[in-house]
C-alpha cells in the first residue's frame, strides 16, 4: 500500500473559451505525502484542484483519484475526497454548528452530534459554535471550513490556499495538524503562495500557465532549476539594483530586505557583472531559496 | 452511492428550514405581499365605476326615446359618446372596444309605447371586465320604472301604474361563461401563488452560485434530486399559510362562498403549489444570474395571467391561445379552485384538473433534475 498512488492523473487539460487554463498537467502524489501546489495567480491551480475533485470535466486527460476515475467516477470521489475551497464557501448565514450539522448529514455520518461536538473542541471552536459563519473573522472561517471538510474523514484533502489570511499562529497550528493527519496516512495537496509553507511539503509542484514546470522536493527544484545566485550586502545596495538589470548574464535582481539576490544561469558572465562593486560591497555565492528559483521562472516565461 | 437517501435529504431540509428562518426579508414580502394585493385587487374590482362609454343607436321619432337617453344619461353611469341611427356601427364600436355598452331603441318605440305593445329596448354590454359593468346594468334595469315617469301623463298615466311600459333586455358579449365577481378573487388565489411560489425558488439554486456556495454544494454528496426536494419542502409550508390567509380574506372581506369539500381544494392546492416550487427550482436551475431567474419568472407569470382565463374568459380565447392556456397550471387550478368554491364540485368534476397538474409537475421536475449541473462547467 505504501506506494500506492493517492492521485494519479495523465495530461490534464481544461480550457475556457480559447484561453487554456490548464495545459497537459501531470501529479502522481503517493498515499500519505503532502505536496505543496505553487504557482502564481491565475496559473491554474485551482482548475486542476476542482478537476481532480470532479468539479470540472476535463477537456483532455485522464486518472484517478484515490482509486476513482476523475471522469466517470466523481461521485464516490466527493465521499472521501475533503475539498476546501479558495473562497469560503460555507453559508453565512448558518451558525458554525448548523454548517457542521449540515455537512455531517450530507455524508450521512453516525453519531453525528458527537463527532460534531469532537471537531468543534479540536479546533477549538466550541465557545463560537453558535455564531453566524458570516460573523466570523477570516482566521475562523478558514478554521471553520478546514473542519467542516475534514468531518466525514476523507482520505485525501485537497486545499485551496488555506492559509490565505491566517496570522503565522494560526498557520503553525494548521500544519502541525496537517502532519500530525498526514502520518495516520492522510494525502494532502495544498496549494500556497507561501514559500515557508512550501518547505514544509514532501514535495511540491510548480505550475506557470497552466504547465507544470517543476516539481520535487525543495532540494531538488532547487538544484533541477540550475541557477546561480549571488547575495550582494552593504550600504546604499539599492543603487546598483537598475544597472545590474541590464547586465549581460543576470536574469533577474531582487531585494530580499537589505540584500540583493542577482541570479542567473551563467556563472562567468554574472561574476563580470558583479566585479565593478566587489569594492565597495559584500558578495558571495549562496544557494538561491525557493523564492529565487521561482521568481526566475516567472521572470523566463514573461 | 446510493441514488436517493433519506438522510441526506434531511441534511438539506434542516439547512433550507433555518436559512429560511433567517430571511425575514423573504417572509415578510412572502406573507404581506398577497394580502395587500388581493385587498387592491379585490377591492379595485370592486370599485363603483361610473361614466362607462356608452353608443346608442336610436331610430325613433318620438319623445319616449328621447326620454330614454336622458334617463340613461341621468344615471351617470353611462356616458353618451355616440348617437347613430345604424345599429351596425354601434355594435362596430363596440367590437372595436371603444364603447362598453351598447343601447338600441327600436324603430317606432315611442308609437309602440303608446300602442301598449311594450316593446323591447336592448343593451349590450362587454362584459370582459363584468364586475366594472355590473352597477352600470343595475342602473338600466331601473330604468324600466323610472325612465318614463314623467312622460306618461294624461291619457297614458295607467301605464306609469302597472308593470313597465317596455322590456329590458340584457346582452353580455364576450364572457359567455358570465365569470361573475365572485370568481376574481379565489382567481386571485391562483395567480398570486404563481407569482410568490416561483419567485421562492427561482432563486435558490442562483444564490448558492453567486454566494460562492454552490461549489460546496456540488463538492458533497448530495443529489440533485435530493437538493430539489430540500429546497422545494420547506416553501410548501409557507405556500399552506399565504393559501390559508388568502382563503380566509376572500370569506371574511370579500365574502366569497365556499361550497366545496376543504380537502379537495386541499389537494388541489398542494398539487398545484407543488408544481410552482419546482417551475421556480427549474429557472434556477437554467439561469446564469439572479435577473434572469427574475426575467423568466415575468415571463411565466404573464401567460398564466393572461391566458388562463383569469383576466379573460377563457372560452373566448382563440384557439392557439386556448391550447397554451391548457399548459398553464394556473388553468387548471383556476378551474379546480372556481369549480370547488362556487359550484361545489367534487372529485369527478375536480380530478380532470388533478391530472394536468401532476403531469407537469412530473414533466417540469424532469427537467430540473435533467438540467441541474453537477459541475462548475
Ligand atoms: N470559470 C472560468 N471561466 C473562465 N475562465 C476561468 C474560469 N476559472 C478560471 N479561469 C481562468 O483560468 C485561469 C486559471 O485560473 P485558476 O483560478 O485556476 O488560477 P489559480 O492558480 O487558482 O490562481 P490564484 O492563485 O489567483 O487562485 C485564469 O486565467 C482564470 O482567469
Ligand atoms: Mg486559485
Amino acid at each position: 500500500m505504501a506506494e500506492a498512488l493517492a492521485i494519479d492523473v495523465h495530461g490534464l487539460t481544461k480550457r475556457f473559451g480559447s484561453k487554456l487554463a490548464v495545459d497537459h498537467v501531470d501529479i502522481a502524489v503517493p498515499q500519505g505525502e503532502v505536496w505543496g501546489f505553487l504557482g502564481p495567480n491565475g496559473s491554474g491551480k485551482t482548475t486542476t484542484i476542482r478537476m481532480l475533485c470532479g468539479l470540472l470535466r476535463p477537456d483532455d486527460g485522464n486518472g484517478t483519484c484515490i482509486g476513482y476515475d476523475v471522469r466517470t467516477e466523481a461521485e464516490a470521489i466527493k465521499r472521501n475526497v475533503g475539498y476546501m475551497t479558495q473562497r469560503f464557501s460555507f453559508w453565512e448565514d448558518l451558525s458554525v454548528k448548523e454548517n457542521l450539522d449540515f455537512v455531517a448529514r450530507v455524508y450521512e455520518l453516525d453519531n453525528r452530534e458527537q463527532r460534531v461536538a469532537k471537531m468543534l473542541d479540536r479546533l477549538g471552536l466550541e465557545k463560537r459554535q453558535d455564531q453566524l459563519a458570516g460573523e466570523l473573522s477570516g482566521g475562523w472561517k478558514q478554521r471553520m471550513a478546514l473542519g467542516a471538510c475534514m468531518l466525514h474523514e476523507p482520505k485525501l484533502l485537497l486545499l485551496d490556499e488555506p492559509t490565505a489570511g491566517v496570522d503565522p499562529e494560526a498557520r503553525r497550528q494548521f500544519w502541525e495538524q496537517i502532519h500530525t493527519l498526514s502520518e495516520r496516512g492522510l494525502t494532502v495537496l495544498v496549494s500556497t503562495h507561501y514559500m515557508d509553507e512550501a518547505e514544509r511539503c514532501d514535495r511540491i509542484v510548480y505550475i506557470l500557465n497552466g504547465k507544470v514546470v517543476t516539481r520535487g522536493t525543495v532540494a531538488e527544484v532547487i538544484k533541477q532549476s540550475g541557477l546561480i545566485t549571488f547575495v550582494v550586502r552593504g550600504d546604499n545596495v539599492r543603487h546598483i539594483a537598475d544597472k545590474l538589470r541590464h547586465e549581460r548574464g543576470v536574469e533577474y535582481v531582487a531585494f530580499f530586505g537589505a540584500v540583493l539576490h542577482v541570479s542567473g544561469h551563467d556563472r562567468h558572465a554574472l561574476e563580470q557583472a558583479l566585479t565593478p562593486y566587489r569594492q565597495q560591497f559584500q558578495i558571495e555565492e549562496e544557494q538561491p531559496s525557493l523564492e529565487d528559483v521561482f521568481i526566475q521562472l516567472q521572470e523566463a516565461a514573461a | 452511492m446510493r441514488a436517493f437517501s433519506l438522510r441526506r435529504l434531511t441534511a438539506v431540509l434542516v439547512k433550507e428550514f433555518i436559512q429560511m428562518r433567517r430571511d425575514r426579508l423573504t417572509a415578510a414580502m412572502v406573507l404581506g405581499i398577497p394580502v395587500l394585493q388581493l385587498l387592491l385587487f379585490g377591492f379595485a374590482i370592486n370599485l363603483n365605476p361610473k361614466n362607462l362609454p356608452t353608443a346608442i343607436s336610436i331610430d325613433d321619432p318620438g319623445r319616449f326615446g328621447r326620454s330614454v337617453v336622458a334617463a340613461l344619461h341621468n344615471t351617470s353611469y353611462f356616458e353618451i359618446i355616440e348617437q347613430t341611427n345604424s345599429p351596425v356601427r354601434a355594435r362596430r364600436l363596440l367590437d372595436e372596444g371603444r364603447v362598453s355598452f351598447v343601447v338600441e331603441i327600436p324603430v317606432d318605440f315611442t308609437r309602440s309605447i303608446v300602442r301598449g305593445s311594450k316593446p323591447s329596448l336592448v343593451i349590450e354590454a362587454d362584459a370582459t371586465d363584468p364586475a366594472s359593468g355590473s352597477y352600470a346594468l343595475a342602473a338600466f334595469n331601473s330604468l324600466a320604472t323610472t325612465a318614463l315617469r314623467d312622460d306618461l301623463v294624461g291619457p297614458l298615466a295607467a301605464r306609469a301604474q302597472g308593470p313597465p311600459p317596455f322590456q329590458l333586455i340584457t346582452h353580455l358579449l364576450y364572457n359567455p361563461e358570465s365569470v361573475t365577481q365572485y370568481n376574481i378573487v379565489p382567481g386571485l388565489l391562483a395567480i398570486i401563488l404563481t407569482m410568490t411560489m416561483v419567485l421562492l425558488t427561482c432563486l435558490a439554486l442562483t444564490r448558492e452560485r453567486e454566494r460562492g456556495t454552490y461549489e460546496n454544494l456540488l463538492a458533497m454528496p448530495a443529489t440533485p434530486l435530493e437538493i430539489m426536494l430540500g429546497k422545494i419542502a420547506p416553501n410548501i409550508v409557507i405556500g399552506a399559510i399565504q393559501s390559508s390567509i388568502i382563503l380566509l380574506v376572500a370569506r371574511y372581506v370579500f365574502g366569497v362562498p365556499m361550497l366545496g369539500s376543504f380537502v379537495i381544494l386541499g389537494v388541489g392546492l398542494i398539487v398545484y403549489i407543488v408544481a410552482l416550487l419546482a417551475v421556480g427550482y427549474t429557472f434556477s436551475t437554467i439561469a446564469e444570474n439572479q435577473l434572469q431567474a427574475m426575467q423568466m419568472t415575468v415571463f411565466f407569470l404573464l401567460p398564466s395571467i393572461l391566458l388562463s382565463g383569469f383576466a379573460f374568459p377563457f372560452k373566448g380565447m382563440p384557439t392557439w391561445a386556448q391550447w397554451l392556456g391548457e399548459v398553464l397550471p394556473a388553468t387548471h387550478f383556476l378551474r379546480v379552485v372556481r369549480g370547488v368554491l362556487l359550484k361545489g364540485n367534487g372529485w369527478t368534476e375536480t380530478w380532470p384538473e388533478i391530472w394536468p397538474l401532476l403531469l407537469f409537475l412530473t414533466v417540469v421536475s424532469t427537467v430540473a433534475v435533467a438540467r441541474f449541473r453537477r459541475t462548475l462547467d
